[in-house]
């Protein structure tokens, strides 16, 4: 750990002089991404535990209620959305947890960028490895629930439009929750409520799609739904992790 | 370069409990203000509040004569902290580490620096191995890494001591009094006694708010 | 306005104001309370479909609508509480966010008792019930937050956070549960569907809401009160007011 002077002084002198106000933001932000993305794939089991999760609910349906292809088929949209909201939940309790636990989330507020934005490019690799794919694997499950062919595509895009707003308000409830022990049962009860307008659009959006009706509406109110999330959520995730990390 | 933090009957209450009270502080350039006090006594609280993290006290912030609120940006660019909790993921490699630190600072990717970061803290040989695997004196000089990777005025430095060897603790010390003779300004807690010197002054925080500023 | 916003900021001064508040609002509560029970329930005529099981919503309009407002306010003092750090308003929030739940309990048991005649079952999901239901989770979310931390400092930003954004959400889930009721269900009865009620009918009604308002409003003060001396015991003045009581 020997230093020299002259070596540090030196070194002084040029962080002072770079002042990067600008393009600042986009390299921390970038290396959020990545770093947030290596992390989780060097633990690939947190990744598939969520995707195990769906399967295994799906699953467990057709066993308790009926393996009739034709009851299944009429409730497949809302089982296959409700799974997928309580797998994309079981993963957010993480999504600050480890940096709260290390430090990281203190240095992650020091930074001269703003807190808004860096805690977005966290919610965004929550939606990457959690929402995304349960998007993707979403129509196969659809299928050994009989769902009605004409609304697997439905199905895929309203989970992967719907599933950022629930990651993004669901990041609310785990920055709140983030300082407490045990704040995993707690989460749930804080977010449910709040998604039940995503599940409502996005189960009707299946279910139009099967009946036939027009699926539009529903797909722009998902999105008008994630637009207004993305206004406002950023905010309250920051100030939730600045009360969380003083508790 | 001046640099100068200034707190003007700075008081902190949490919880109703008055930690401290009509603390005035004068910071300047080239010292290590090491802040003493028993536990309890608010220590790592007014570091916070001094590292710009809790905004909930009273009293005024000066950062370079300007006030705090105004000048938070500068003020952060000015900053190294390193609190309790060393900051480090364990799944990753210390390079990776302070890749990141290098990006939340706003630097181009530059591995060199962090190579030689590393080696100044005594890491070579470490680099790519995962700091879950490092001892804990190992991962706390990561973390100190920081100091001479990005190259901050002011240092805020939350118990830097703990879990570092004999050579190390006395390597970070000439490390602060160099930096503090380079014209930067290391404000400290430790339960390590620091060497005494020119640079060092101490502020003691009482129990009950009594609290001396100064000498 | 900044004067107030000064004032609001003393504990002692809200405690001394709101003793002389809080009896006028118990008198207006019982007052109207006990005329809107016995108006409606009396001398009100019968509904012509539903006959005298309309009753209920004598109870259950005005404790559905306090419900709604004590969220709303729970929220805007959370605001005051987080912009201007007053103290007071953090308590009266946490005062009410039991008396919220409490009252949508008690819309929701109306309503289900309110069921039982008109549709036959406790529970029907209904789009006001559903809603009523969901603002009860938002409700015990607020309250199990509060509870959850050890600093008292932060349950109160926190649950101030959480009733703010529960405040955006409330009319997102109000719309989307009515648009997905009308999806679902062919339009039944709900409690207070129709708009035409004779004068003999609302009037009542418009007095219990006062009344509940009233209600809330005295029962706020007091357990504000009752919170300023138990987070103040160890100021000055408390125990000066502890001296002279004795």
């Amino acid at each position: 750990m020997a230093v020299s002077e002259t070596r540090l002084s030196e070194k002084e002198g040029r962080g002072v002089s770079r002042g990067e106000p600008g393009g600042g933001l986009a390299v921390a932000l970038w290396a959020t991404l990545r770093r947030d993305l290596t992390l989780l794939m060097r633990r690939r089991g947190e990744v598939l535990n969520p995707l195990v999760f769906f399967a295994l609910v799906i699953t467990l349906f057709p066993i308790g209620i009926s393996p009739d292809p034709q009851l299944l088929a009429t409730i497949a949209p809302g089982l296959l959305w409700v799974a997928a909201l309580l797998a994309a939940l079981l993963s957010l309790d993480s999504l600050f947890r480890g940096d709260y636990d290390d430090g990281s989330l203190e240095q992650l507020m020091l930074t001269p960028q703003p807190l808004p934005m860096l805690a977005m490019a966290k919610v965004a690799v929550h939606w990457l490895m959690t929402g995304l794919p349960l998007a993707l694997m979403a129509p196969i499950l659809g299928i050994m629930l009989s769902l009605p062919a004409g609304s697997y595509l439905v199905l895929a895009l309203s989970l992967a439009l719907g599933t950022a707003s629930l990651s993004l308000i669901g990041a609310i409830g785990a920055a709140l929750t983030v300082g407490l022990s045990r704040g995993g049962v707690l989460l749930s009860l804080l977010v449910l409520p709040l998604y039940i307008p995503v599940l409502i659009f996005g189960a009707g959006s299946v279910q139009a799609a099967i009946v036939g009706d027009g699926v539009a509406a529903h797909l722009a109110i998902l999105g008008a739904l994630l637009a207004l999330s993305l206004m406002l959520a950023p905010w309250a995730i920051a100030a939730s992790l600045r009360i969380s990390i003083n508790g | 370069m001046s640099l100068s933090l200034q707190a003007r009957q700075l008081a902190c209450e949490r919880d109703d409990r008055w930690l401290f009270e009509d603390l005035d502080l004068d910071i300047r350039a080239g010292e290590i203000v090491r802040i003493e006090g028993p536990n309890g006594s608010g220590k790592t609280t007014l570091l916070k509040i001094l590292s710009g993290q809790l905004a909930d006290y009273q009293g005024e912030l000066f950062w370079n004569g300007m006030p705090m609120r105004e000048s938070r940006r500068a003020f952060l660019e000015s900053l190294l902290y390193l609190g309790h909790a060393p900051g480090v993921k364990a799944a990753l490699t210390p390079l990776e580490n302070l890749t990141w630190y290098q990006a939340l600072a706003g630097e181009s990717d530059n591995e060199a620096a962090r190579l030689a970061a590393l080696e100044s803290v005594g890491l070579v040989g470490y680099e790519d191995v995962a700091v879950g695997q490092l001892s804990a004196g190992q991962q706390r000089r990561v973390a100190l890494a920081r100091l001479a990777l990005t190259p901050r005025p002011l240092w805020v430095l939350d118990e830097p001591f703990t879990a570092i060897d004999r050579d190390g603790v006395a390597a970070l010390e000439e490390r602060l009094i160099v930096h503090a003779r380079a014209g930067g300004c290391v404000l400290v807690t430790t339960h390590h006694e620091l060497r005494k010197t020119d640079e060092l002054r101490r502020v003691q925080l009482g129990r009950g708010g009594q609290s001396h500023g100064g000498l | 306005m900044w004067a107030f916003i000064n004032k609001l900021r003393s504990p002692k001064w809200f405690y001394a104001i709101s003793a002389k508040l809080q009896p006028f609002f118990w008198v207006a509560a019982a007052g109207l309370i006990l005329t809107g029970t016995v108006w409606g329930l009396a001398f009100a005529p019968a509904d012509y479909q539903q006959g005298n099981s309309f009753r209920i919503i004598y109870v259950h309009v005005p404790a559905a609508f306090l419900a709604q407002s004590i969220f709303v306010s729970m929220a805007v003092a959370g605001l005051v509480y987080m912009v201007w750090k007053i103290k007071i308003a953090d308590m009266a929030a946490a005062m009410m966010a039991p008396l919220g739940a409490a009252m949508t309990f008690v819309s929701l048991f109306s309503g289900a008792v309110w069921g039982v005649p008109t549709w036959g079952t406790w529970w029907m999901w209904d789009a006001r019930l559903t809603s009523m239901l969901i603002l009860l989770f938002l409700y015990l979310g607020v309250i199990a937050l509060r509870g959850a931390f050890t600093s008292r400092d932060s349950a109160s930003r926190a649950a101030s956070v959480l009733a703010m954004v529960g405040v955006i959400n409330i009319p997102i889930i109000k719309y989307s549960v009515d648009w997905w009721y009308t999806l679902h269900q062919p339009a039944t009865f709900t409690i207070t569907g129709r708009a035409a009620m004779p004068m003999e009918m609302w009037a009542p009604l418009l007095i219990m809401v006062l009344g509940f308002y009233s209600f809330f409003i005295a029962l706020t003060l007091m357990r504000t009160r009752s919170e300023i001396l138990r987070r103040e015991s160890n100021k000055r003045w408390v125990r000066d007011l502890a001296g002279e009581m004795r």
